[in-house]
């Protein structure tokens, strides 16, 4: 999220979409219900199926899954048709002056530079036109056709409101009356929040959904603003924090990334990652890239990164190419992979096209699970009938199952999506011998270490070289480890105002990342998290509720990353000469007689920086502001395109109709044979969506009694009018399958779920909740998984899990 | 007067508080113990979040046993913590139930093997556990480890072997789960974000 829970209450309009926080967030969709109860909001939920936070909405439109691109493309045109945008606030804090090269172009679906071949684009012509002075060139006036501006006006001129409804199904009064609604909130003095979650990223396309997003809450100048912004509602309780501490294939921590293998130039490596200013006055504030990395690689390998082997950059890995999870199950599939660890994971379940998955797992030679439930991947070698009609005996992979603590019976930090590290306690033992997960990896890793220390072995260095100065070798407290991503000095660090005084003294914590330094002199093992445990104490620990400026920043609470700042980008709150847009909702602003940043939050800003010096709020970017034009930072282009799915039920898409190569995401990787098992309507002719429903928590709760109680069995949704096409009754059971496989459950037959016209045709969605398996205390089904196609984003590699092709009978 | 906890609650229904109960001078001293010692009151009250969704709900767990040596402390009861800014006492049907994971019996006790070909598991101890893993992944690593590529360029992968982290997992289990494999040379690594 750039704003957080508590901050929704301060918004005027929500919109939900591509997420249902009524049931999936309950008891963060509360603040939905304070700001339509305190604020007079109104709520907003675009959805294919009527969700229960469609039932608490002020207004409710359909939409055919997979077309949310259309869908705000239409949002977007109408706003700068309707001239419905916050000038002021793009004129100063976007790139909308900013001039791109004249080889960019778009056509028939294809932006410049694409290689059907290899599904690929060349990204050179996505970029500004500069300057001799080295800086982007501008036109303030935006009369150059080339002007960001201008392009984007262009491209999303045929996104009409009769496009919106011919793709989307949504009916076009609906549409209009939801895109009014959002434009009111273009005006200073009203700000909308887009809340979204899975909904939107488990598409072919999910990432260019949100970048949409993004650019109509831009263009209603609502980020950085108290009720703004766009916000992910995370799936998971610390989703957020794994992803802050770089557990992806190509990450590093605080959103560092690994070397790529032509990477060779450690200096290079850094600086391509520290980029300057592209335009004047600007901070650019990754220009401090070199200080997080040495400071990270100081933290995991102590004395043995020096600047003399730069920091030990060879013990990195250097990446080929990203190593995504399904890349890497594409890769067991075809038997390369001979090892694979599961820690509190249930690939089984959670990966597309579960036949796969247990084929690919079948072919290693062993899997490690340590999980505190007892998973459907660690038995993915049983046989369960037709949940997993596998043959044990032809399984040859060794499985070892450990048994780990769950939350309540240990110490730590986790991250909610409103970025808040809140530190937690533990309150019993673990039943039997159960272990905490660094335990765990301890007890891996020191096996492992004396193993090379004794027998050498393939690149022993990194390995023998990690530092691990626990108190308990084999068993890392909590309180360590935070201090270590925390960070602490090696050097007493002296005032940069007063080289006399001394405010960090060596070997103390530090109290934030503006004190890291590239000299190793410091240690860190996650930037962002710097200031989370500081010699004051556990901030993370903190619980003032106290909220003095009655808007929800309650900065005495926990921790919130980066620098305890609630809400991102908050420079923006305030206009050009740092006076808030809006006096009822102040956040930040120039205090002239202190000569610097103040407010209800942390300054997000340079915090002496004077407003006259037009330094941009958006510090992260070299250009200081936000981009409507994202340069080469996508795959599939610089402006947001509308792609089908790759299981599409009108098998064209309606914007491309003469390009088929312009069907489905032309930047989308697909692995060879699976491109095979995509189905096509003709034989699956129902669009499918798969959800989560409010009684159960993932793959877990099954295993709970009470969830179980409540929701004891596997259904899924069909509408009235497929229903009695299909001759389909209420509890009857129902076989719904793929092309890849099928499952079987009860029918719920719902007005929730209703026809939509699309292209002409008549398109049925089948919702398919997604949380049983042949593990758990509820009534054993299918996993959901079994239907899902294995293919994803065009950027993240996240799977579609949200849009494919299915057909229903009477089972 | 003696009066039992039941008896004390029937004459207290009848129109009687236990003050005036007292002020009349029937002293109910043993139904007041009784009410002070309802079960949470000999609880140890302990903060922890919800694990579920991103919400981060605070909630409390209440636990027999005062964590003294030798003393197994048990969780009896969650509720949701009053003081937390965002979820305000309250909990979903989710967080409703937390009680019921932590003793769910489906709950993982020893570490096990399941053998290539066989179709149960099998108990063993910690250290053995970790032994054969050790040397299976050494073994995996020694074997196919990457040193320089095709061009001879240093890149030092380990890419047979892979590692996916929980995403419920606390920061510290994240950050030295990442620590290690990294130091491995693991590429083939992700967490439910991917997802």
């Amino acid at each position: 999220m750039t704003n957080h829970w508590s901050d929704i209450k301060n918004a005027d309009v929500i919109l939900i979409m591509g997420g249902n926080a009524a049931e999936a967030h309950p008891c963060g969709f509360k603040w939905v219900t304070e700001a339509k109860a305190k604020n007079k909001a109104r709520l907003v939920v675009v959805d294919p199926r009527f969700t229960r936070s469609a039932a608490m909405a002020d207004l409710y439109a359909p939409i055919r899954t997979g077309t949310d691109i259309a869908f705000l493309g239409g949002v977007i045109h109408y706003l700068i048709t309707n001239n419905k945008v916050h000038l002021d606030y793009i004129k100063s804090y976007t790139d909308m002056t900013f001039l791109v090269k004249d080889e960019f172009a778009f056509a028939d679906g294809f932006f410049s530079g694409y290689d059907p071949e290899k599904r690929k684009y060349d990204k050179s012509s996505w970029e500004y036109q500069m300057g001799e002075d080295g800086f982007v060139k501008t036109d303030p006036s935006l009369e150059n056709p080339r002007c960001v501006w201008n392009l984007m006006k262009a491209h999303f001129s045929r996104y009409t409101p009769d496009v919106v409804e011919n793709i989307c199904g949504t009916p076009k009064d609906k549409f209009l009356q939801v895109a009014e609604l959002l434009a009111s909130s273009h005006t200073p003095d009203r700000v909308m929040t887009i809340l979204y979650a899975l909904g939107w990223t488990q598409h072919s396309t999910g990432s260019q959904i949100i970048r949409t997003a993004a650019m109509v809450q831009l263009l209603l100048g609502n980020i950085g603003r108290a009720g703004g912004g766009v916000n992910a509602l995370r799936g998971h309780s610390n989703i957020q924090g794994l992803t802050d501490l770089g557990l992806l294939s190509n990450l590093l921590p605080g959103y560092m990334t690994l070397p790529g293998e032509k990477e060779t130039d450690y200096d290079a490596y850094i600086a391509k990652r520290a980029p300057k200013p592209m335009r004047p006055g600007q901070l650019s504030y990754w220009q401090n890239y070199g200080k997080f990395h040495v400071s990270l690689m100081k933290a995991w390998y102590g004395n043995a990164a020096t600047k003399e082997n730069n920091w030990a950059f060879d013990y990195l890995p250097k990446l080929d190419k990203t190593y995504d999870v399904l890349q890497v199950f594409e890769l067991m599939h075809q038997g390369k992979m001979n090892g694979y660890i599961a820690q509190g994971f249930n690939p089984l379940n959670s990966f597309p096209n579960k036949a796969k998955v247990g084929a690919a797992l079948s072919r290693l030679k062993y899997l490690v699970v340590i999980d505190p439930l007892a998973t459907e991947t660690s038995e993915f070698w049983q046989n369960y009938g037709e949940f997993n009609d596998v043959d044990p005996a032809k399984i040859q992979t060794t499985v070892f199952r450990l048994p780990s603590t769950c939350f309540a019976e240990e110490d730590g930090a986790i991250v909610n999506s409103g970025r808040w590290l809140q530190w937690h306690w533990k309150g019993a033992e673990p039943p039997g011998e159960a272990k905490p997960d660094p335990a765990i990896m301890a007890g891996i890793f020191l096996r492992l270490r004396d193993m090379y220390k004794k027998d050498g072995g393939a690149f022993p260095d990194p390995i023998l070289n990690l530092a691990w100065t626990h108190k308990l070798p084999y068993d890392p407290s909590s309180e360590e480890l935070a201090k270590e991503y925390n960070g602490k000095t090696f050097a007493d660090q002296l005032d940069p105002k007063d080289p006399t005084k001394v405010i960090k003294k060596a070997g103390e914590l530090l109290d934030g990342f503006a004190q890291l330094k590239d000299d190793g002199s410091t240690a860190c093992g996650c930037w962002i998290f710097s200031g989370a445990w500081t010699e004051k104490g556990n901030m993370m620990a903190r619980r003032d509720n106290a909220d003095p400026y009655h808007n929800g920043q309650t900065l005495g609470w926990a921790f919130a990353w980066p620098a305890n700042r609630r809400i991102l980008y908050n420079r923006a709150s305030a206009d050009p000469a740092g006076k808030p847009w809006d006096a009822k909702r102040k956040q930040v602003w120039w205090d002239a007689t202190q000569s610097k940043w103040v407010g209800s939050d942390v300054p997000d800003f340079k915090a002496d920086s004077v407003p006259e010096d037009g330094m941009g709020p958006f510090i992260m970017t070299p250009e200081g502001v936000a981009r409507f034009f994202a340069r080469g930072a996508m795959n599939e282009g610089p402006f947001p395109e509308h792609y089908e799915p790759f299981e599409t039920p009108i098998g064209v898409n309606p914007m491309h109709r003469n390009n088929p190569k312009a069907t489905s995401n032309p930047a989308a990787r697909v692995f060879k044979g699976d491109m095979e098992a995509f189905g096509t309507a003709k034989d699956f002719p129902y669009a499918a969506t798969t959800y989560r429903l409010t009684e159960h928590f993932h793959y877990w709760t099954k295993h709970v009694h009470s969830n179980a109680v409540i929701q004891p069995e596997q259904f899924v949704e069909i509408g009235e009018a497929l229903a009695a096409e299909k001759g389909i009754k209420a509890g009857d059971k129902v076989k719904v399958s793929s092309n890849r496989g099928y499952i079987k459950a009860v029918a719920v037959v719902t007005k929730r779920i209703k026809p939509l016209k699309v292209d002409g045709k008549t398109v049925h969605h089948v919702g398919i909740p997604l949380h049983w398996g042949f593990k758990g205390v509820a009534k054993n089904g299918f996993i959901t998984n079994t239907l899902t196609p294995f293919v994803g984003d065009g950027n993240t590699q996240t799977p579609e899990f949200k849009s494919f092709l299915v057909n229903v009978e009477k089972a | 007067m003696q009066l039992s906890r039941r008896q004390f609650f029937k004459v207290a229904a009848g129109g009687l508080t236990g003050s005036s109960l007292v002020a009349m001078g029937f002293s109910p001293t043993a139904a007041l113990a009784e009410v002070r010692t309802f079960k949470l009151a000999r609880t140890t009250e302990t903060r922890n979040t919800c694990p579920y969704c991103s919400v981060g709900c605070g909630i409390i767990m209440y636990s027999l046993g005062d964590k003294a040596k030798n003393v197994h402390a048990e969780i009896i009861h969650i509720e949701g913590d009053p003081d937390h800014p965002v979820n305000r006492g309250s909990l979903c049907p989710k967080g409703a139930g937390l009680l019921d994971f932590v003793h769910s019996k489906n709950r993982l006790k020893y570490p096990e093997v399941r053998e290539p070909g066989t179709k149960e598991w099998k108990r063993i101890g910690w250290d053995e556990a970790f032994t054969r893993i050790a040397k299976l992944m050494k073994e995996d690593r020694d074997a196919n480890f990457v040193a320089k590529n095709a061009d001879g360029v240093t890149v030092n992968r380990w890419l047979t072997t892979g590692f996916l982290a929980a995403s419920a997992s606390s920061n510290e289990s994240g950050y030295i789960t990442h620590k290690v494999v990294r130091s491995l040379g693991m590429l083939a690594f992700d967490n439910q974000a991917r997802v």
